[in-house]
């Protein structure tokens, strides 16, 4: 830990604020551990919620037999339900039914271990609206450029995944950023199944250094600036991605 | 000048009839186009120019009639799709390029990803024909870089770096701004004086006469009169004909 740091946070607490997490050695990992927690749980959950995004907007797209309405029912009821909810169906009631190894020393392990079920089930909650996302993306592009790649002879799969999804995604990017936003904020739902992110270690250090007050500003400051840069990454690759006289920009 | 006769026919539409849903926008067309031939589609708002375009290259199904593009039978069900869209281009109204697609990359894809030829060589055609079409320093630009009718010539040289043997063109100036409608009307004349079969739907009188071989005049789905571009303008012989260009001359 940088000595200025330290000076700097020994300061204000003479002056009554007591930044444990810059002075003290422990708090100070244990904040950073769950900080780190929290970003995996963010940039794992985020690629694999477009992943899902991006499969199911395709199924919606492409089929209307039972594949639509299987997505169509996931992402009803993933959207009409909570989340805290879907978190403890995965971790309790899936979890229960899932086959159980043993460590070392004998004791049993759930052989998918709470963080894992976070991913899944924030991944399975973000995917839900990412499609909504990519299928109203796709829907926003004219099916006159569809029309002029069927008529070069692109099958209709050819002309979705060379020209309606590159024009789709550009347009999507606005509820993307929405949906991904709301991801990184969702991310403490994992604390209700015990992953040790970022509110979970705050809470840990607020009881044991009595410094809530503290903790809470940190907390806000800390979730503001995680969406800002989501929200900075996001529109780097719109720009990126932007075209000359292209309506999406 | 050649008068197409049904076994010289390289384009052939025989009772051609389609409804969407209760309103039948085609009441059994006839049409035949020889190689090489142009032929030019007028008619009043609504009266199906475009709808019968559209089923020349199979864009839209028709509920009865046959129509035939060389020995490829158009209206069987069992229809090689890439290759009688690999014999028929179409310019669409409203040009249709991709916009995420670099000028060049408009030109040659669909004979790189739907035809299978090597990038290599359709690339060198793809900038000859750019060249023809007066436009080889825009190769690297995208659409959106474009004035319409720059446009509507990339989208010209689309079509004919397919090398298809008719091209349907859809009043290819009917978005543009004035000025521009000559240059992409010399375009066309190009395209049908280096031999192109072309079937022009178009609102410009003075042009069809000029370009075309032969003349259609369509109301209400069925071809009310045809004949050479001559004769056509100067004796019209249905009222309905004669109503027309009355208002449109
Ligand atoms: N996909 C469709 N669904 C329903 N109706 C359609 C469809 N396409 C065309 N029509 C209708 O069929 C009729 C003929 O349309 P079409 O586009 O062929 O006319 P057109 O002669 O090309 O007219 P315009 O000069 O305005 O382009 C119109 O009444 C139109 O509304
Ligand atoms: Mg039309």
């Amino acid at each position: 830990m940088l000595e200025v740091f330290r000076q700097f946070a020994l300061d204000l607490k003479a002056s009554g604020i007591n930044l444990t997490i810059l002075y003290d050695a422990f708090d100070f990992e244990r904040f950073v551990s769950g900080l780190m927690t929290t970003c995996a749980l963010i940039v794992i959950c985020t690629l694999f919620s477009i992943l899902i995004g991006g499969a199911g907007a395709a199924v919606l797209a492409l089929s209307r037999g039972p594949a639509a309405m299987l997505v169509r029912a996931y992402v009803a009821l993933i959207r009409n339900t909570p989340l805290l909810v879907q978190m403890y169906f995965f971790y309790f009631a899936v979890g229960s039914l899932m086959p159980v190894g043993q460590n070392a020393i004998g004791l049993p392990v759930p052989m998918i271990g709470n963080f894992t079920w976070a991913v899944i089930a924030l991944s399975l909650y973000a995917g839900a609206f990412n499609i909504e996302t990519f299928r109203s993306g796709l829907g926003a592009v004219h099916n006159s450029y569809e029309e002029a790649a069927l008529a070069l002879g692109y099958s209709r799969f050819k002309a979705f995944r060379y020209v309606v999804v590159p024009l789709g995604l550009r347009f999507s990017f606005a509820s993307l950023a929405n949906n991904l936003v709301d991801l990184t904020k969702s991310t403490t739902v994992a604390y209700a199944i015990g992953v040790a992110e970022l509110l979970y270690v705050s809470n840990q250090i607020w009881s044991d250094s009595l410094n809530t007050f503290e903790m809470m500003n940190v907390m806000l400051a800390i979730y503001l600036l995680l969406t800002g840069i989501v929200v900075w990454i996001i529109g780097r690759v719109q720009a990126a991605m932007s075209l000359p006289g292209f309506g999406a920009n | 000048m050649r008068s197409a006769t049904q076994d010289g026919a390289l384009v052939s539409l025989r009772g051609v009839r389609k409804a969407f849903g209760s309103i039948e926008v085609l009441r059994g067309v006839d049409l035949n186009v020889a190689k090489g031939q142009v032929v030019a589609i007028i008619g009043p708002s609504g009266s199906g120019k475009s709808t019968i375009l559209r089923t020349i290259n199979g864009l839209t199904p028709v509920d009865h009639g046959v129509i035939t593009v060389g020995d490829i039978t158009v209206t069987d069900p069992r229809v090689d799709k890439v290759a009688l869209r690999h014999r028929v281009g179409m310019v669409f109204q409203q040009y249709n390029l991709f916009p995420h697609k670099t000028v060049l990359e408009n030109v040659a894809m669909a004979p790189i990803q739907v035809l299978g030829e090597p990038r290599r060589q359709v690339e060198e055609r793809a900038k000859d024909l750019l060249a023809g079409m007066r436009l080889p320093e825009k190769a690297l630009s995208y659409p959106g870089e474009l004035s319409g009718g720059q446009q509507q010539r990339v989208a010209i040289a689309r079509a004919l770096c397919m090398q298809p043997e008719v091209i349907l063109f859809d009043e290819v100036t009917a978005a543009l701004d004035p000025e521009m409608v000559k240059e992409v009307l010399s375009a066309v004349r190009k395209v049908a004086e280096d031999g192109m079969t072309c079937i022009l739907v178009t609102h410009e009188m003075r042009f069809a006469r000029e370009a075309a071989n032969r003349i259609y005049f369509t109301d209400k789905g069925v071809i009310v009169e045809q004949g050479e571009p001559k004769a056509f303008f100067e004796n019209p012989r249905d009222p309905r004909t004669i109503e027309f260009l009355d208002k449109v001359l």
